[in-house]
């Protein structure tokens, strides 16, 4: 009796085992930590100036573990600040300052926006938080890389 | 390649055969698209809290690119109300059967042989796109834009026969037919040779009289020589005039129509790569951190405005067909094919397949992020679409919160990934072997400037 397997042809099989392997290597790719050097954790603090619709600075820069400060300057109209991830935010009046403070223990790229409706590009008052090695940027062109590697594997001839 | 044909379930048949279920929706949906309109006249000029900027660039936008098309195509097409007052003044009925072959509001030109294929299309999306930062945004602006959409389509429908604006002028309706080749769902016919024997066909020409009385199709297409999604609005009016219950709604394989080489033309191409181009500019422009690019395409009409129209026009239309005209060449050089004009356009063309499922993943991806920062506006904008106080339904006083805001960005990783296996697979399967890697190349590098800005 023939097993499934055994009428499956030997390229359509070495072809099978590639993507297998390919999944694999995306999914280890996906999961595992990266071996990047980590700075000791230290106190960073910001002032932001936030006016319509733009932060400046628009990007920050900390490592993981830092303790992190942002005071936020509303210079036109009421501006704020909501972190994206870490679900933090804080709002300050025109004119004044409001501070925002927290332990910066996730690595990776996330925006912040303003909150409060402050004009016609509201939905896009944004900047960024850069904490440590962006790992998920890299391990996304990784799996991008492997995914065009898949694409090409599985109609080999 | 197997399919399961809908229509063979009786339910599913009689629903759509029937003309009143999707006559309701459209109808509801026009309700929607004019309340839209007025809250953007006579409503608040806050965007974030008016209906029309919620329900249609947020709303729908984001049923429209995470659910519709990748799982319907062109069934968003379907129920559609921007062609309903066009339709009704060209064929003096809604819901028919008609009642003359020649209503006399309408002139029922052919659409001129120059302006077929989607250029028209393209060029609409394009300057759509330019001012987007502004139509986004603005309520006022965004009433007019949709308001432009209601007259042109009424006026096209008076001069034009069928549906010339759905088919040559919409600028959603291209993006949609393109991406409709990616769906699980396509109507085709049943057995081609039933169509080829009917001397009447009903389905194209329409049918006066009888159980199958109807509209020919109103997007001139024939459906027994239907082979992409792309032209059909799967409307269901030719399984209303088919005396031979010859119509199929097949589930099928998603992507199925990339495997034709049939049809495929340079204004396909170029809309791959427009929206290829305009979700790159759109993620830098909305969703990135540069302040001085946002206010840039806000200003329409100042110098920055012009600066950031020529940017956004030098990329859809220079660098991005630029770089893929050369990966195209580079691989009809890899594959011994000749070089010479007219092989290097049949190459762009046929190559440009795998920008489909690129692309579609790209503005999935943005999408994702766009409505999840967004989608707590909509129970405000429904309680109080004008933005006068109102709160009809209790949700006027849902407070702003980003959904989902640490989930997004794996999800968008996972999604562009997924769209370029697929497009990878596109480009082989167009081009065979080692010829498909420069346009490979090109698609990744497409892939990690989203990521870039996406996730970056």
């Amino acid at each position: 009796m023939n097993l499934p397997l055994q009428s499956v042809s030997p390229e359509r099989r070495r072809k099978f085992a590639g993507l297998v392997v390919l999944a694999i290597v995306a999914l280890a790719v996906l999961a595992l930590p990266l071996p990047l050097p980590s700075a000791p954790p230290a106190d960073r603090h910001f002032h932001l100036q936030a006016s319509s619709f733009a932060y400046q600075p628009a990007v920050l820069h900390v490592n993981r573990g830092d303790r992190v400060t942002i005071e936020i300057e509303a210079q036109d109209v009421v501006h704020g600040l909501y972190l994206d991830g870490y679900d933090l935010q804080v709002t300050a009046e025109p004119g004044r300052t409001a501070a925002l403070s927290f332990t910066a223990d996730r690595s990776g790229s996330f925006r912040f926006r303003c909150p409060v409706t402050c004009g016609p590009l509201h939905p896009f008052m944004i900047g960024q938080l850069k904490v440590g090695p962006n790992t998920l940027l890299w391990k996304g062109l990784a799996l991008a890389a492997l995914a065009a590697l898949a694409g090409v594997w599985s109609l080999r001839r | 390649m197997t399919k399961l044909d809908l229509l063979r379930f009786p339910l599913i048949k009689t629903l759509l055969r029937s003309r009143w279920p999707q006559f309701l929706v459209r109808l509801l949906a026009l309700a929607g698209f004019v309340l839209a309109v007025l809250a953007g006249l006579l409503g608040t000029p806050v965007g974030s809290r008016s209906f029309a900027i919620v329900f249609v660039w947020i709303l729908c936008w984001a049923l429209l690119m995470l659910a519709a098309v990748p799982l319907f195509g062109r069934g968003w097409c379907s129920v559609c109300p921007i062609p309903m007052p066009g339709e009704w003044a060209q064929q003096g009925a809604l819901l028919g059967p008609l009642q003359t072959m020649t209503a006399r509001w309408r002139l029922g030109r052919p659409w001129p042989r120059r302006l077929r294929g989607i250029w028209m299309q393209n060029a609409a999306f394009v300057l759509v796109a330019l001012f987007s930062a502004r139509v986004l945004t603005t309520p006022l602006v965004s009433a007019l834009v949709l308001g432009a959409f209601l007259l042109v389509a009424l006026v096209t429908s008076l001069i034009f026969e069928r549906r010339a604006f759905c088919r040559y002028l919409c600028p959603v309706g291209g993006f949609i037919g393109l991406y409709s080749q990616l769906a699980p769902l396509e109507l085709r016919v049943r057995n081609t040779a039933v169509c080829a024997s009917h001397r009447e066909k009903t389905c194209y020409n329409g049918s006066l009289e009888g159980p199958y009385a109807g509209y020919g199709c109103p997007w001139g297409a024939f459906p027994g020589g239907l082979v992409r999604n792309t032209s059909c609005g799967l409307c269901m009016e030719c399984l209303r005039t088919c005396p031979h219950d010859n119509i199929a709604l097949n589930l099928r394989l998603p992507g199925a129509d990339l495997e034709q080489r049939r049809g495929r033309g340079l204004d396909e191409a170029y809309k791959g790569l427009i929206m290829l181009g305009s979700a790159l500019a759109y993620s830098a422009v909305m969703l990135g951190p540069w302040g001085a690019l946002k206010a840039a395409a806000f200003a329409v009409g100042s110098l920055p405005w012009l600066g950031y129209a020529l940017g956004f026009l030098t990329l859809v239309l220079g660098v991005l067909p630029g770089l893929f005209l050369l990966a195209a060449a580079a691989g009809q050089r890899l594959a011994g094919r000749p070089l010479d004009r007219r092989s290097l356009k049949q190459a762009f063309a046929q190559n440009a397949v795998a920008l489909v499922p690129l692309g579609l993943a790209a503005w999935a991806a943005f999408s994702l992020a766009f409505a999840a920062s967004s989608l707590t506006y909509i129970p405000v904008a429904l309680s109080d679409p004008f933005g006068w106080g109102w709160d009809l339904f209790g949700g006027a006083g849902v407070g702003w919160t980003p959904l989902m805001s640490g989930a997004v960005p794996p999800l968008q990783v996972i999604v562009l990934a997924g769209g370029i296996l697929w497009a990878a697979r596109s480009a082989v399967d167009v081009q065979g072997g080692r010829a498909a890697l420069p346009v490979i190349g090109f698609c990744l590098l497409a892939g990690a400037g989203l990521l870039w800005l996406l996730v970056g």
